[in-house]
């Protein structure tokens, strides 16, 4: 067998299951960046607040999941959860182990951890509106949700966009440490090919230039979406 | 509460803290000659230079660290010519192949901060400099270096306090460090959330540690920003 063999569509070849798996990453890191965009807008809402209760579990949110190893986290959830779900089947009546499936698992841990960042990405977002904006919205009479659906959300998903592109990048390489706990994503079918073929050099390689597909590719799309929100910005970097 | 079992684990866990240090402290020196020599290449001139140093930064960047660990310690052994070479007591070694992955990664990230630190020197220093008959290496010793570094310096910390943490995956070809000890552990006990927080309060311990040195670095480069008066009026 040559390599194209290996990594082909033909009977032995891997390549199916490479491209489901890097739809697997994508679906495993986008629903991390759902996860993490709820936990990521109440964190700043706390950050934000005039609460020091949530100013504090804030800034410690943040510095324990920007400080601790993406693995250990991803452990965490994976275990604690699994022992969570098998002591609620064990009061439902059912016997044995039961597991966090790995891609709500994956999911819930990089989103946990993507939130930490994307707080600090909506944090300055919200800091970068105009304070004349809310003084204005304020004097006409808009009520606080009001303002926050018609001022505040609008500026904020537009000026985070380039943040969250970072963050979407990263989290993308994140998710491959979910293959510890099983899910079938590239860098875990890279390297079960690798073992039962014995193509460890090749089936790395080719796991990594899908990565950088995915990178790069993620990178053009970002790009768009950035060109379009300007728009309405013609002619000037930011505001005037 | 469980103090017999916390302390215990803790004494487990800061018996790997050595393993962990080793890993962070030489990938990052390793990856900082690395990341110089990219630096120097990409600023040379010269245009092939230039495309290698930007295609390592691409390709170091864009795929995750792991699968690049795992294609230096799995990937290499493949091959009998790689078996059979002088490098190959090193590369079985799992310690110097976590801590090559980790260097080369992130030297691609510590050569785009250098870059950004470079491009800050302002031009007209230079050009003060040569109009004083500076050239060359004592260009670069007396202004430009110092220049870059003092404005390379924070995005360089963050870059540092994030390697302390990537060390973790070194646990996964098998290197026993903080992370993997806990795993290993918690395989063993089933207690995951004792032995995880113990675990990450050792981590946060470290970074701590790690960005009031920096800060402190950062404060000694900086004599210039200190001690002027205070502005008469506001």
């Amino acid at each position: 067998m040559t390599w194209i063999d290996y990594i082909g569509f033909g009977e032995h070849g891997r390549g199916v299951l490479l491209i489901y798996a890097a739809l697997m990453t994508l679906g495993v890191t986008l629903a991390a960046m759902v996860v993490g965009a709820i936990f990521g807008a109440l964190v700043a809402w706390g950050k934000l607040s005039q609460s020091r209760i949530g100013r504090i579990a804030g800034d410690a949110y943040t510095t324990v999941f920007r400080g601790v190893p993406e693995l250990l986290v991803i452990y965490l959830v994976y275990f604690g959860g699994s022992q969570a779900v098998t002591a609620i089947g064990g009061w439902l009546g059912s016997e044995g182990f039961l597991g966090l499936p790995s891609f709500i698992a994956g999911a819930l841990a990089v989103g946990i951890i993507c939130g930490s960042y994307q707080a600090e990405v909506f944090r300055g977002a919200y800091l970068a509106i105009l304070p004349g904006e809310l003084d204005a919205a304020r004097s006409i009479g808009m009520s606080k949700m009001l303002r926050f659906r018609r001022i505040i959300i609008p500026q904020v998903m537009r000026f985070s966009l380039p943040g969250l592109g970072n963050v979407w990048q990263l989290s993308l390489k994140d998710s491959a440490l979910v293959s510890v706990t099983g899910l079938a994503e590239i860098m875990r079918v890279s390297q079960t090919s690798a073992g039962s073929t014995k193509q460890f050099f090749l089936f790395f390689i080719v796991g990594g230039v899908l990565y950088l597909v995915l990178t790069t590719l993620s990178d053009r799309v970002l790009g768009f979406f950035e060109r379009r929100v300007a728009k309405s910005f013609r002619g000037s970097i930011g505001r005037a | 509460m469980d103090i017999a079992f916390l302390t215990d684990t803790f004494l487990k866990l800061i018996a790997a803290l050595p393993m962990t240090l080793i890993l962070f402290v030489s990938s990052v020196a390793i990856g900082a000659v690395i990341a110089t020599g990219l630096t120097a290449m990409r600023v040379s001139g010269n245009p092939v230079l230039a495309a290698i140093s930007r295609a390592y930064v691409f390709v170091f960047r864009g795929s995750p660290l792991l699968i690049q660990m795992f294609l230096i310690y799995y990937g290499l052994g493949q091959f009998p010519a790689v078996r059979q070479s002088f490098a190959w007591p090193l590369l079985r070694d799992a310690l110097f192949c976590a801590i090559m992955a980790l260097a080369m990664c992130t030297a691609a990230y510590q050569a785009e901060v250098i870059r950004g630190g470079l491009q800050a020197v302002p031009a007209r220093e230079i050009e003060a400099a040569r109009a004083c008959g500076m050239s060359g290496f004592l260009l670069l010793r007396r202004i430009i270096a110092p220049i870059a570094l003092r404005q390379a310096l924070p995005a360089y910390s963050t870059e540092i306090v994030l390697m302390v943490k990537t060390t973790s995956l070194a646990s996964l070809v098998s290197v026993w460090e903080i992370t993997g000890t806990a795993q290993k552990i918690n395989a063993q006990t089933y207690r995951t959330m004792e032995i995880f927080l113990v675990a990450a309060l050792i981590y946060l311990v470290i970074n701590f540690v790690i960005i009031r040195l920096l800060g402190y670095v950062e404060y000694l480069l900086s004599p210039h920003l200190r001690g002027r008066p205070a502005p008469a009026s506001t």
